[in-house]
C-alpha cells in the first residue's frame, strides 16, 4: 500500500494524459462526425460514397489494429519521407498517434449519431424558418442545432463512454498513460494487483463523473414544461 | 508492399483466425450462461442479489477490457496463495486468463441486454400464459425466455461484434490471435503495414459475417414482429 501512495503522483500524471487523450480524440471525432453527417445528408454521390466507405470500414476494424497501423505505418512513412529530403530522424508522437486513431474511429460512430439526430428534427420546422426569410446559417443556428443537441446527447454520451475505455489500449504503443504507467510501476514493485485495482477504480470514477455531467446536460437541453424550473 | 509474405504465411493467419474465433465464441457463450440468470433476476427483483449483480455489471461495463485482463493475468500472480493453489495451473496460462476476462466482460454487457429484453416482453403475453394454467416455471420456459431472446437478437449481434473487436487485447499478452499473428509477421520481416492491414481485413470480414448471420437470425426469429411495424 505504501508503494501505491509513493507512486500516486506518477499515476495522477498518467490519469491526466488519459483524460487529455480522450478529450482531444473526442474533439477530433466530433469534427469528423459533423463533417461526415453533413456529407451523408447533403453531399453529392461521390461524397456520400466516401462517407459510407469511411463509416463502414472503420466500424469493422478493432481500435488496437488501427492504432498500431497509424503509429508504426505512420512512422515508416515519415522515415521514408524525411530520408528522401535528407532530414534527421523524426519520431512520431505516441500521444497524437493515439488521438488520431481514436478520433478517426469514433468520428465514424458520431457520423451516425449526428445524422440520426438531424433526421429527427422535423423538416417542417426548417421549412417554416426558411419561409420566414431566415438564411440557411440562421436556420441551422437558431432552429436545427438546439434541437439536434437534444436528440444527439444520449448517443454522444454513449460514444464518449466507449471512447474513454478505448484509450487504455494506446498504452500498447508505449504511451505513458494511466494504464501504461500502472503496468510499469506495478511490475517493478511486484504489486500489479494493487496498481491495476487502482486503475480499475480510476476508470470507474471517469465513467461516473462523465455520466453525471451528461445527465445534467440532458436535463439542461430537455424540453421544458410550463412551470419547470430552468 | 510485400503481401507475398502474407500469402507465404497464410497458415499462421488461419491459425490466428481460429484462435480469435475460439476466444470470441467461447466467451460469448459463457457470457450468455452468466447473463441469462443474472438478467432475469435484474428484471424481476430489486433485492440484495439484484443489487450485487448490478455492481458487477457496472464495474465491468465501466472499465476497459484491457485493465480487466491485466488485473487477472498480471494482477493475480501477486499473491503467493494464488500461485500455490491448484487454480494456478489455469491462471498462469494467458489463454485461460483471456477467456475468463472476456467471459466476465461479455456476461456484464449481456446481462443488461437480457434485462432490457425481458422487460420489453408485453405483460399480456405472460398473463395469457398464466390464464392457461401454466406454472411460473413453464411460463418462463415456454413464453418469457423465447420471447425475450428473440427481442435481444439485434443488440446481441452488436455485443458479439464488440467482443470480436475487444478480443484483440489477447495479442498483448502473447496470444497468437489474428492481430498477434500480424504483429509476429511484421516483427519477423521488419514490415510496417502488411501484417496489420491483413489483420484489419480479416477482422472486418469476420465482423461483417457476424452482422450477416444475425440479420438472418432476426429475419427468421424476429420477422413476425417486424410486420406490425
Amino acid at each position: 500500500m505504501e508503494n501505491l501512495i509513493e507512486y500516486a503522483p506518477l499515476l495522477a500524471r498518467g490519469a491526466l494524459i488519459t483524460v487529455l487523450l480522450a478529450l482531444a480524440a473526442l474533439a477530433m471525432a466530433t469534427v469528423l462526425g459533423g463533417l461526415g453527417a453533413m456529407g451523408k445528408i447533403s453531399g453529392g454521390r461521390i461524397v456520400r460514397l466516401l462517407v459510407f466507405g469511411y463509416t463502414t470500414i472503420v466500424r469493422g476494424v478493432p481500435d488496437l489494429v488501427l492504432i498500431l497501423l497509424i503509429y508504426f505505418g505512420g512512422q515508416r512513412l515519415i522515415s521514408i519521407a524525411s530520408n528522401a529530403v535528407g532530414l534527421e530522424y523524426i519520431e512520431l508522437s505516441k500521444f497524437w498517434s493515439g488521438v488520431v486513431a481514436i478520433g478517426f474511429i469514433y468520428g465514424a460512430y458520431l457520423t451516425e449519431t449526428f445524422r440520426g439526430a438531424y433526421l429527427t428534427v422535423p423538416a417542417g420546422q426548417r421549412e417554416a424558418a426558411m419561409s420566414m426569410g431566415m438564411r440557411p446559417v440562421q436556420v441551422l443556428r437558431a432552429v436545427t442545432l438546439p434541437q439536434l443537441v437534444r436528440f444527439a446527447l444520449p448517443g454522444y454520451a454513449n460514444v464518449w463512454q466507449v471512447l474513454v475505455k478505448s484509450t487504455a489500449v494506446v498504452s500498447v504503443i508505449g504511451l505513458e498513460d494511466l494504464v501504461g504507467l500502472a503496468n510499469d510501476a506495478g511490475k517493478s514493485v511486484r504489486e500489479p494487483f494493487l496498481f491495476f485495482t487502482a486503475v480499475f477504480f480510476a476508470y470507474l470514477f471517469f465513467t461516473w463523473v462523465s455520466q453525471s455531467i451528461f445527465n445534467a446536460a440532458e436535463k439542461r437541453y430537455a424540453l421544458k414544461e410550463h412551470g419547470d424550473a430552468v | 508492399m510485400r503481401f507475398d509474405l502474407v500469402a507465404k504465411n497464410w497458415e499462421l493467419f488461419a491459425e490466428g483466425m481460429w484462435m480469435t474465433l475460439q476466444l470470441t465464441g467461447l466467451s460469448v457463450l459463457i457470457g450468455f450462461c452468466i447473463a441469462l440468470p443474472f438478467g432475469m433476476i435484474r428484471a424481476n427483483s430489486n433485492g440484495i442479489g439484484s443489487k450485487l449483480i448490478n455492481a458487477y455489471v457496472y464495474a465491468f461495463r465501466g472499465t476497459p477490457l484491457l485493465v480487466q485482463l491485466y488485473l487477472i493475468y498480471y494482477g493475480l500472480s501477486q499473491f503467493e496463495w494464488v500461485r500455490g493453489s491448484f487454480a494456478w495451473v489455469i491462471l498462469r496460462e494467458a489463454w485461460w486468463c483471456a477467456l475468463i476476462a472476456f467471459s466476465l466482460n461479455s456476461g456484464a454487457y449481456a446481462t443488461e441486454i437480457i434485462r432490457g429484453a425481458v422487460q420489453s416482453v408485453p405483460e399480456g403475453e405472460l398473463e395469457a400464459a398464466k390464464s392457461l394454467g401454466m406454472s411460473p416455471f413453464k411460463v418462463n420456459r415456454l413464453v418469457l425466455i423465447p420471447a425475450a431472446l428473440r427481442r435481444a437478437l439485434p443488440q446481441y449481434g452488436n455485443e458479439v461484434v464488440f467482443m470480436l473487436h475487444g478480443s484483440v487485447v489477447a495479442s498483448i499478452i502473447t496470444i497468437q490471435d489474428i492481430l498477434g499473428v500480424g504483429r509476429t509477421l511484421n516483427a519477423r520481416y521488419y514490415l510496417a503495414y502488411e501484417g496489420f492491414l491483413t489483420a484489419a481485413a480479416l477482422y472486418m470480414a469476420l465482423a461483417f459475417s457476424v452482422v450477416f448471420v444475425f440479420r438472418q437470425l432476426e429475419k427468421r426469429y424476429l420477422g413476425y414482429l417486424r410486420v406490425s411495424r
